[in-house]
């Protein structure tokens, strides 16, 4: 009886002294795989349109992103088809500067590689998207990519 | 004076900062991989340039007004029936190929359509025409789009499987995995220009 009593008297606490250190590993992990977003937002989030046969853009650096949907700001009126370039909101006219200025980040041999990534609210009008496309036709950035949500019909 | 020993610094509550800080990454955390429809651009055609001429039979028109109503070849369709319809009309098979680099494709011997003398000669002469209004909303532009990209792949699921025993997309995937193989490339190939996409955007209407 008496030898039972002396183990629980004897129950060693669990050492967590090892706990910071697996946190610390996640925290870790999770501080290098953020990514915050480069551009703040001048126009509300865009709903985007789904699709099924959709295919992921790899290589990030080489994907420039054009925003068209509706401005928060009021000044800029409530149509869908309002177009944010960086981080100001511009008109189709700005695309070719802009797409030139994101060519001169990466070198030469991946230009024909980039790909401009349209992300549009699905009320835009198709007028505002072929705007864009006939601009981007222009300075023969010819891969594009419609973003859209991956999603059964 | 009686120098005490130094006293362990507590770092019981070490965890609870960093797992707040945990937390925080976790929550702040976009894994978005950016997906979407991908689409070449045709090349500015220069000035002097004369489109060549096309059979009408060759020519699946997709017109999208601006109430997002959907006129195919002349007739009303919902959306859900595009995709039918253009398999049919790229699938047909009615005629003789293109010729290209002095080598004729000749006749469609894969195709199960209905081989109609009104419809398209052969998949690599049948282009998609996609018309729509600049009011047209972007969703279902992009909804149609989709719906003909759908035709294409069933068409190519199709012939690989009946081809190489192995769906489409599994057979891509091998590909990319290793795309120094050659016999995955010419598979891929072959597949491709059997059934090329050729969706055209015509200039949209006011």
């Amino acid at each position: 009886m008496s030898k039972f009593r002396k183990k629980k008297k004897g129950m060693p606490a669990v050492n967590t002294a090892a706990l910071p250190d697996i946190v610390f590993m996640l925290l870790f992990f999770f501080m290098v795989t953020t990514t915050m977003r480069e551009t703040s937002l001048l126009i509300d989030a865009p709903r985007l349109p789904s699709a099924s046969e959709v295919k992921k853009l790899e290589h990030k650096s080489l994907v420039t992103t054009i925003y068209v949907g509706k401005a928060k700001e009021a000044k800029y009126g409530t149509s869908y088809n309002r177009i944010q370039l960086n981080d100001k909101i511009s008109t189709a006219d700005d695309v070719p500067a802009f797409i030139i200025n994101a060519r001169t980040k990466v070198s030469e041999a991946e230009i024909p590689f980039m790909t401009t990534s349209i992300k549009a609210d699905r009320e835009s009008s198709v007028g505002t998207i072929t705007d864009i496309r006939l601009k981007l036709r222009d300075v023969n950035a010819l891969k594009v990519s419609y973003s859209a949500s991956k999603g059964v019909e | 004076m009686a120098r005490r020993e130094n006293p362990e610094i507590n770092a019981g509550s070490m965890a609870d900062i960093a797992f707040l800080l945990l937390i925080f990454f976790l929550v702040t955390t976009t894994m978005n991989v950016d997906s979407g429809v991908s689409k070449k651009l045709s090349e500015k055609p220069p000035a002097d340039y004369v489109p060549p001429v096309i059979k009408e039979k060759n020519i699946f028109e997709v017109n999208i007004n601006r109430n997002n109503e959907l006129l195919v070849e002349g007739e009303r369709m919902e959306i859900k029936d595009l995709k039918e319809a253009a398999i049919a009309f790229i699938d047909n098979g009615g005629g003789v190929g293109k010729v290209e680099n002095g080598v004729a494709s000749g006749p469609c011997d894969y195709c199960r359509g209905e081989r109609s003398e009104a419809s398209s000669d052969h998949p690599n002469k049948a282009i998609i025409s996609v018309q729509s209004d600049r009011l047209t909303e972007y969703g279902t532009y992009l909804t149609v789009q989709n719906e003909l990209l759908r035709a294409y792949a069933e068409l190519r699921n199709r012939l690989s499987l009946e081809k190489f025993q192995i769906p489409f997309a599994e057979l891509e995937e091998a590909y990319k995995d290793n795309s120094n193989n050659e016999s995955l490339k010419k598979k891929v190939d072959f597949i491709k220009t059997s059934y090329p996409q050729i969706i055209s955007d015509a200039e949209p209407t006011n």
